[in-house]
């Protein structure tokens, strides 16, 4: 067994050139559980990818209005300004991952690469349409974070591939993360969702955790509450004002596109039920609600 | 790392790992291969905190870090806080606040706490709580911990 240590994303491809099955260990905190359990055992060549300087940078493009988000990008980086004021909803959603010492070490391309459908970092990438940036020794392909995520624990990695970056756009308007667990602090989501608006395109996107193999967007509900809305009719933050009858509506179109299976950490009725209070809490904070249609 | 020997910089010290397996956590090379005791395993998955260390000025848990990928990289752990006849400020207000009752978790709190106060020296009670969450302890309740934790915050802003 031989564990390398690169420095940069060059040294990372030419080790996977040579050995495409290497095991990748980007913060450690999934991959050396299953390790120290016995449940996995790493390759013959292991390559830490926590020094490398171009996974552990980000930067802001103002042109384009993107974040991109190199993949070993804490949580505990994730949380603090800049990167927090632009994307509020992956900050709240870093938050709620481990503790400081699990966020000290986890990171944002890691989430990815385990793609477990409770990764907190993944219903945010999700509803903002996120790009995930993919390098070999072959060149570079850029994946949408929906054919990126393929199943419980399945991605669209290829042998030899590393995760180099993932990029947002900054929006203009509302967005939060939340998630029902059995405490506040080191849960893992029995269900989760993130909310995200555009105001100016009045658009709003949801995205759900735990509740399905993998990641799921629910494009009903979203064109539905971006319809029962009214636009600008209440000073921001707040995108615009909305039915109560309309959230209860939008929250039950969000159960329906649920996919959920009982499990060890909860049944699939709880987590079909608690994912639309989920929902309609979020765009509850979102928009201002009203008893009676506006 | 590319045989079975390297060499981790632990408490100023520069430490030569043998034998080990490559795999192995840094927890596993502090507690049986390098001797130090201190750092406590009880989860070996990052749930406890007791294996609290830091590596590079970063708090994380020693049984989530693979104990090669740590080269050349600054790891204290609780026997490099202090020297074992000097307590430091915070190892002194847990033994004044009652904080410590077992003694499992202790090493590991201390080290999240020392943490803590380095980087916000004035925490409120929420800031504490949300902070420690990742150090468990099964028998104080974690109200003198909290205690600990506030009276090493009122010594160092008293302090000249």
């Amino acid at each position: 067994m031989t564990v390398f240590v690169p420095q940069s994303l060059d040294e990372v491809v030419d080790r996977l050139r040579a050995d495409p099955d290497a095991t990748l260990i980007a913060g450690g905190t999934d991959a050396m559980v299953e390790i120290n359990d016995g449940h996995r055992r790493p390759g013959d060549v292991v390559v830490a990818l926590d020094r490398v300087a171009e996974l552990r940078s980000w930067r802001h493009d103002p042109a384009s209005g993107t974040v991109t988000i190199g993949a070993g990008v804490t949580y505990t980086e994730l949380m603090a300004p800049p990167l927090a004021t632009w994307l509020p909803a992956l900050a709240e959603a870093s938050r709620t991952v481990g503790s400081p010492q699990i966020r000290n070490a986890g990171t944002l391309g890691g989430n990815l690469g385990t793609c477990s459908p409770a990764g907190d970092g993944l219903p945010v990438l999700a509803a903002l349409d996120a790009t995930v940036r993919l390098v070999s020794a072959d060149g570079e392909r850029i994946v949408s974070v929906g054919e990126f995520m393929v199943g419980v624990k399945r991605t669209a990695l290829r042998p030899g591939e590393v995760i180099a970056d993932v990029t947002v756009p900054v929006l203009t308007g509302w967005q939060g993360y939340a998630k029902v667990g059995v405490r506040n602090a080191m849960v893992i989501a029995v269900a989760a969702a993130c909310l995200v608006v555009d105001a100016p395109a009045r658009r709003v996107a949801i995205a759900l955790g735990s509740v399905g193999p993998t990641v799921l967007r629910c494009p009903e509900a979203e064109v539905f509450l971006a319809g029962a809305v009214e636009w600008n009719a209440v000073e921001p933050p707040s995108g615009g004002r909305v039915a109560a009858a309309d959230l209860a509506r939008f929250a039950e179109l969000v159960r329906t596109a649920a996919r959920p299976i009982t499990d060890h950490r909860s049944t699939a009725e709880y987590r079909r039920h608690a994912v639309g209070v989920l929902a309609a809490r979020l765009a509850g904070r979102g928009f201002e609600v009203v008893e009676e249609a506006a | 790392v590319s045989n079975e020997y390297f060499t981790l910089r632990v408490n100023g010290a520069d430490r030569d790992v043998a034998d080990s397996w490559l795999g192995e956590s840094l927890l596993d090379v502090l507690r049986d291969r390098l001797g130090l005791m201190g750092t406590k395993g009880a989860c070996t998955q990052g749930e406890c905190g007791s294996c609290s260390v830091l590596v590079d000025d970063r708090l994380v848990c020693s049984c989530l870090v693979m104990a090669a990928t740590a080269v050349d990289r600054e790891i204290v752990t609780i026997e490099g806080v202090a020297p074992a006849d000097a307590p430091s400020d915070v190892q002194q207000a847990f033994v004044d606040a009652g904080a410590v009752q077992c003694g499992f978790c202790t090493p590991g709190l201390i080290m999240a706490v020392h943490d803590l106060l380095d980087r916000d020296p004035d925490p409120g009670d929420t800031e504490i709580k949300e902070e420690l969450a990742g150090n468990v302890c099964r028998c104080t309740g974690y109200g003198r911990i909290v205690d600990a934790v506030r009276r090493v915050a009122v010594a160092r802003r008293e302090a000249p």
